[in-house]
């Protein structure tokens, strides 16, 4: 199926027409001729030059054919767009755009620069929050928070004995000490201590001492009630600690660890 | 500008930033950015889910539980990520419709790496839904690992080495894991690919023709414009996510994986609607599950059609009425099993593919 259009311009029109269908290879040449340039082409004189009413226009189109159909438009002048422009610029003529464009800019500057102040803040702050959204999510969940404190019975733990507890995944010691192991503990010269600390510093109530049961050399569980200063012995590279969690021999160089705890009721003990 | 001696960023200017790109492209041409877009918010934040993720049975609903309530922010990247899925495949739906209407097939190489593009994204969204655990988590993956056995002779052996066991359990789960978090990856290096081809010719316009002698470089022009595209379309995914992240889902997934007992309404997320309904209508088995695979399939055969033409009226008129026909596809793909609307998948079925072939043709 063909698609053919054929327009009868008067001999107002010196143009001629090239019609583009959808064959493959070039149709007849076009031959262009200049427009008088004695007569403006414009929306306003168009019609008096009988565009509309002298010329006829037909297409056939067929369902399967090609559906669009191109015209040589090389007669058409751009309209006046005068009216739609914005107030500082024209279309004046073009010796004069380069400093017409220069002066525009200088006029929107203020808009310009204010919009673009706007994005970059409403973007940094989207960007800022995604950020911080993706790295918050890799800290603590709200149920291991949850487990950060722990509130222990001290009933749990009868004198003389040290007890296990889990906090924070790790174990935590919680020993109920005698008046015997106090007074030891108490009147150590603290010269020969590697972290010299006295007892009273590490103890809250001097019956109960609550240590971070994790050996400071290198992270294993020391074990309770063994080594040689009645306390802690870590098996794994024979650190011995007292009964105050205080290094007294081996590799490990500081104190068993004291956490963060309270008495906030009779009885009761809460670790962190 | 500036002679570039360096080759990776002359590739960059060549293939972005200098990219020579019709001057009359519409939005139709922003679906490719969209897709990169959401590929990236799918990975992203897939990536941040899988850190506290579990893929095993006995934890994986509950550590989805514990991302919604205990993680911080692990709420709004699940929700992202449910409904960025649903976006993703929105939008290439939108880019192979608006392919199909501007005949850009006749573009080999770039269409099929597109179609198996449209398979593998697929695939990973039903592996992605498998994960959470949840009552249609598990029966969605019955159902579609049971496609297998339509394989004669071999099918239940096939399926029983994809289950990893007798039926869909902890190795399944497992193994969807590994390879939901791996296809993404290879749908990135294959839309490398993909932009490949198109870049041989440069992208079509919505006219049809020749645009050599009318281009524009990508940036600004085009680059602005897709960005104007991704900030629409993440306002509307936004507003979703904000306000009504479970409309897409289902209210079954709430319930832990129960392998003894079948949700009374078993449906497939939307995107695999259309093909659930045509798998439906058609009361044989083998046949039915050859029809589903052929109504993806069917897309190849495109690169048979006769030499590009423009599009002509006759073409966009069976092109609008196969598109209405997809949606009405995908709706009674969610409908419940009715005489009624078994024969109505029957026939809109049937215009699903004779309307394909239809489009070959014309």
């Amino acid at each position: 199926m063909t698609t053919f259009a054929r327009t009868a311009f008067s001999s107002k029109m010196s143009n001629t027409m090239h019609i583009i269908g959808n064959s493959f290879k070039p149709a007849a040449p076009v031959a262009l001729k200049q427009g008088s340039p004695a007569v403006p082409r414009t929306n306003a004189t168009l019609q008096k030059q009988g565009m509309f009413l002298t010329g006829k226009v037909s297409t056939a189109v067929s369902l399967i054919g090609p559906a669009s159909v191109r015209y040589a438009h090389s007669d058409v002048t751009v309209p006046d767009f005068n009216d739609y422009r914005p107030k500082n610029v024209s279309n004046t003529a073009i010796t004069n755009f380069r400093e017409k464009e220069e002066q525009r800019k200088k006029d929107t500057k203020t808009f310009n620069y204010a919009i673009t102040a706007g994005a970059w803040i409403g973007g940094v702050y989207f960007a800022k929050n995604t950020v911080e959204l993706f790295i918050k999510s890799m800290s603590a969940s709200a149920d291991v928070l949850a487990l950060a404190s722990i509130e222990v019975p001290l009933a749990d733990v009868p004198e003389g004995k040290s007890v296990t507890f889990k906090w924070r995944g790790k174990p935590l010691f919680i020993r109920h000490r005698t008046a015997e192991e106090i007074a030891t503990e108490e009147a150590v010269n603290l010269a020969e201590l590697r972290d010299p600390q006295h007892d009273n510093v590490r103890v809250q109530r001097s019956e109960f001492l609550i240590v971070v049961g994790i050996c400071t050399h290198l992270g294993c569980v020391p074990i309770a009630d063994s080594g040689d200063f009645g306390g802690y012995y870590c098996p794994c590279h024979g650190s011995h600690y007292d009964a105050s969690g205080r290094i007294r021999k081996g590799p490990a160089p500081l104190n068993l660890e004291v956490p963060e705890y309270s008495f906030p009721s009779e009885g009761i003990v809460k670790v962190g | 500008m500036m002679l570039r001696k360096n080759p990776l960023i002359n590739l960059f200017i060549g293939s972005f930033y200098r990219l020579p790109a019709p001057i009359n492209i519409n939005y139709l041409w922003n679906g490719g950015s969209l897709i990169g877009t959401f590929m990236v918010i799918q990975v992203l934040t897939g990536l941040f889910l899988s850190m506290h993720y579990c893929g095993n049975t006995l934890m994986a609903f509950y550590s989805v539980n514990h991302i919604m309530r205990d993680v911080s922010g692990g709420w709004i990247m699940r929700y992202i990520h449910a409904n960025g899925a649903s976006f993703f495949l929105a939008f290439i739906f939108m880019h192979i419709g608006r392919n199909l209407y501007y005949k850009t097939y006749y573009r080999k190489g770039a269409w099929m790496v597109g179609i198996v593009l449209l398979i593998l994204s697929m695939l990973t969204a039903f592996l992605g839904y498998v994960l959470p655990w949840g009552q249609m988590s598990f029966w969605g993956a019955t159902v579609i690992t049971n496609f297998v056995t339509a394989i004669p002779v071999w099918g239940e052996t096939i399926v029983n080495w994809l289950w990893g066991g007798f039926s869909v359990d902890n190795p399944t789960l497992n193994r969807f894991y590994t390879f939901h978090f791996l296809f993404p990856f290879l749908i990135i290096a294959l839309s490398i690919v993909h932009l490949f081809f198109i870049h041989q010719t440069g992208s079509s316009n919505p006219l049809g023709n020749f645009s050599d002698n009318m281009k524009l470089d990508f940036w600004p022009y085009y680059g602005v414009k897709d960005i104007l595209g991704m900030f629409l379309s993440l306002f509307f995914f936004l507003l979703l996510v904000g306000f009504s992240p479970d409309y897409f889902g289902d209210a079954e997934n709430f319930l832990k994986a129960n392998p003894m007992v079948t949700p009374v309404h078993i449906k497939p997320e939307w995107y695999f609607l259309f093909a659930y309904a045509i798998l439906r209508c058609i009361p044989n088995k083998k046949l039915g599950v050859l029809a589903l695979v052929f109504s993806i399939v069917v897309f190849f055969f495109f690169i048979f059609s006769k030499k590009k033409v423009l599009p002509s009226l006759g073409y966009r008129l069976v092109f609008w009425i196969w598109a209405m026909n997809f949606i009405m596809l995908t709706w009674l793909g969610g409908c419940p099993v009715k005489d009624i609307f078994i024969f109505m998948a029957q026939i809109s079925s049937f215009i699903y593919f004779f309307f394909l072939f239809l489009l070959m043709v014309i």
